[in-house]
């Protein structure tokens, strides 16, 4: 008998049984369950999200762009579940094909969304049985509301060696993230992160009073990083330009170059106000389940295949 | 050279001159941003630990060591010694300089010893040992853990998860690498 996969049956049974609260959750509030390709010819330009190439197109590397085109044409709340990839990405909480749920409510902001991620996490707590607190890793996480919410660069004078213009200014701003902050985010309670330079949101709307900033946010849970959410750039123009720079950035590291999704830039005009939000289905097991590595929460790693 | 992709626990690097062993390494990254290579590093002369972290694209510098193959004798008051089994040269070597290998090391297991600068700093064990299971306790099955295996110690006193099919006595194989169960060994 293949005893791993043979030990990781609880974690499975539980892993569907989050599957099921995360829909139940969703359908309650109105919104429609979408399934878009995963094979796509253009995948948005990040510079640090490198998709695998297949067949000519790419694997999706979040469905993102056909949910923002869905939203274009009137569908007002939609989610989906689904397995993306991620080239390279591999560690105790990386694999490079995963499970995300991504959902996108037209009208709503980033700050809505938090409330309603912080919701939903909530639901499917009770859905499992749990109480007002879970235990990871040996810490005690208290999941009753409000959960703060932190801007980015609170957390830098909080926690960090240096502040939030001094890392951008010298480079280090994923090293103090890394290093200085996620070790101490979501530890007593979960917590959002919000308000990300600019630089840092490439899909992400500028606050308006303050254009430093990207009205972007990431959901930690003891230390886990576990959703990235924001109100959506609707600016095709500004949109294409961001690209555009990604692009050459991506290009500038050496990295395979894409297409631009021009079909998208195109719909986007038409895109309404909105908020979405993408939140790592794996690690939301590893929450729950109290598993160390995303090893112990997937049927196989890549790996065992 | 190493690149970022050669990092795993046991590697050893230098840095100013010194040899350095990887003694906890893991991928991270943070939303949006690169991939950075965090580890934690022990220089193998002093002990003094020292974390870094790498990005894609960074070369590390292999330490410059020399090896010997060599028989592990027995342990005493911390020190672990071995022998040369062609010149029967003795060498003894802290157990904290050893780090995890000295939860592999059964009597006459053959091993390569760590040399730099002429003195004995380490061992480099083979991927795979076979240990005895000794102490074994019973399986709660109402554990809260994420996966169904069990805690057992194997002769060495190390501890680690295992199948609730494993018995006391039985030899189970450990990959040295990650430290985790393998097989059963059929006797």
């Amino acid at each position: 008998m293949n005893w791993r996969l043979a030990s990781r049956k609880k974690a499975l049974v539980v892993r569907a049984a989050i599957l099921q609260a995360l829909r139940e959750f969703f359908i309650e509030r109105g919104y429609l369950e979408v399934e878009t390709p995963q094979r796509i010819p253009a995948p948005a330009p990040e510079a640090h999200i490198d998709a695998i190439p297949a067949d000519g197109w790419f694997l999706h590397t979040s469905p993102e762009l056909c949910m923002k085109r869905l939203l274009a044409a009137g569908y007002e709340r939609i989610f989906q579940i689904c397995h993306c990839w991620r080239e390279g990405e591999r560690g105790s909480r990386h694999i490079p094909e995963f499970t995300l749920l991504e959902w996108y409510c037209a009208g709503s902001d980033y700050h809505d969304l938090m409330g309603e991620c912080e919701a939903l996490i909530q639901s499917v707590a009770r859905q499992l049985g749990f109480g007002e607190t879970l235990s990871y890793q040996g810490k005690e996480i208290a999941l009753t509301s409000p959960w703060p919410r932190l801007s980015v660069e609170e957390a830098f004078s909080r926690y960090a060696r240096l502040s939030m213009s001094q890392a951008l200014e010298k480079d280090l701003f994923d090293e103090a993230m890394v290093q200085d902050i996620e070790p101490h985010l979501g530890v007593v309670t979960p917590t959002f992160l919000y308000d990300y330079p600019a630089a840092r949101g490439a899909l992400a709307r500028l606050r308006p009073d303050k254009p430093s900033v990207a009205e972007r946010f990431e959901l930690y849970i003891a230390g886990l990083e576990l959703a990235n959410g924001f109100s959506e750039l609707t600016d095709a123009a500004e949109q294409r330009a961001r690209f555009l720079r990604e692009e050459v950035h991506r290009r500038a590291l050496g990295k395979r170059p894409y297409p631009l999704p021009e079909k998208f830039l195109t719909e986007l005009e038409e895109m309404p106000p909105a908020a979405g939000i993408a939140l790592g289905v794996d690690r939301l097991v590893m929450l729950f389940v109290d598993a160390a590595t995303i090893d112990e929460v997937v049927a196989f790693t890549p790996e065992e295949l | 050279m190493y690149t970022v992709s050669d990092l795993r626990k046991g590697l050893t690097i230098t840095i100013d001159n010194e040899p350095y062993i990887v003694i906890a390494f893991e991928f991270t990254k943070p939303g949006k941003g690169q991939a950075l290579y965090r580890t934690r590093l022990r220089n193998m002369v002093n002990g003094t630990i020292i974390d870094r972290t790498y990005r894609s694209g960074d070369t590390l510098e292999p330490a410059a060591l020399d090896q010997r193959s060599m028989q592990y004798l027995y342990h005493e008051g911390g020190i672990y010694y071995f022998m040369d089994t062609q010149t029967y040269e003795q060498f003894g070597i802290h157990e904290e300089a050893l780090g995890d290998a000295k939860n592999y090391l059964v009597d006459n297991l053959t091993v390569d010893v760590l040399f730099f600068r002429g003195e004995p700093i380490g061992v480099n064990v083979p991927n795979f040992v076979n240990l005895r299971v000794v102490k074994c306790a019973p399986w709660a099955k109402g554990d809260t853990s994420s996966s169904d295996l069990k805690t057992v110690t194997v002769e060495t006193g190390y501890e680690l998860r295992v199948p609730p099919f494993i018995n006391e006595g039985d030899l189970i194989q450990i990959d040295t690498r990650t430290g985790t169960y393998v097989t059963r060994v059929k006797e």
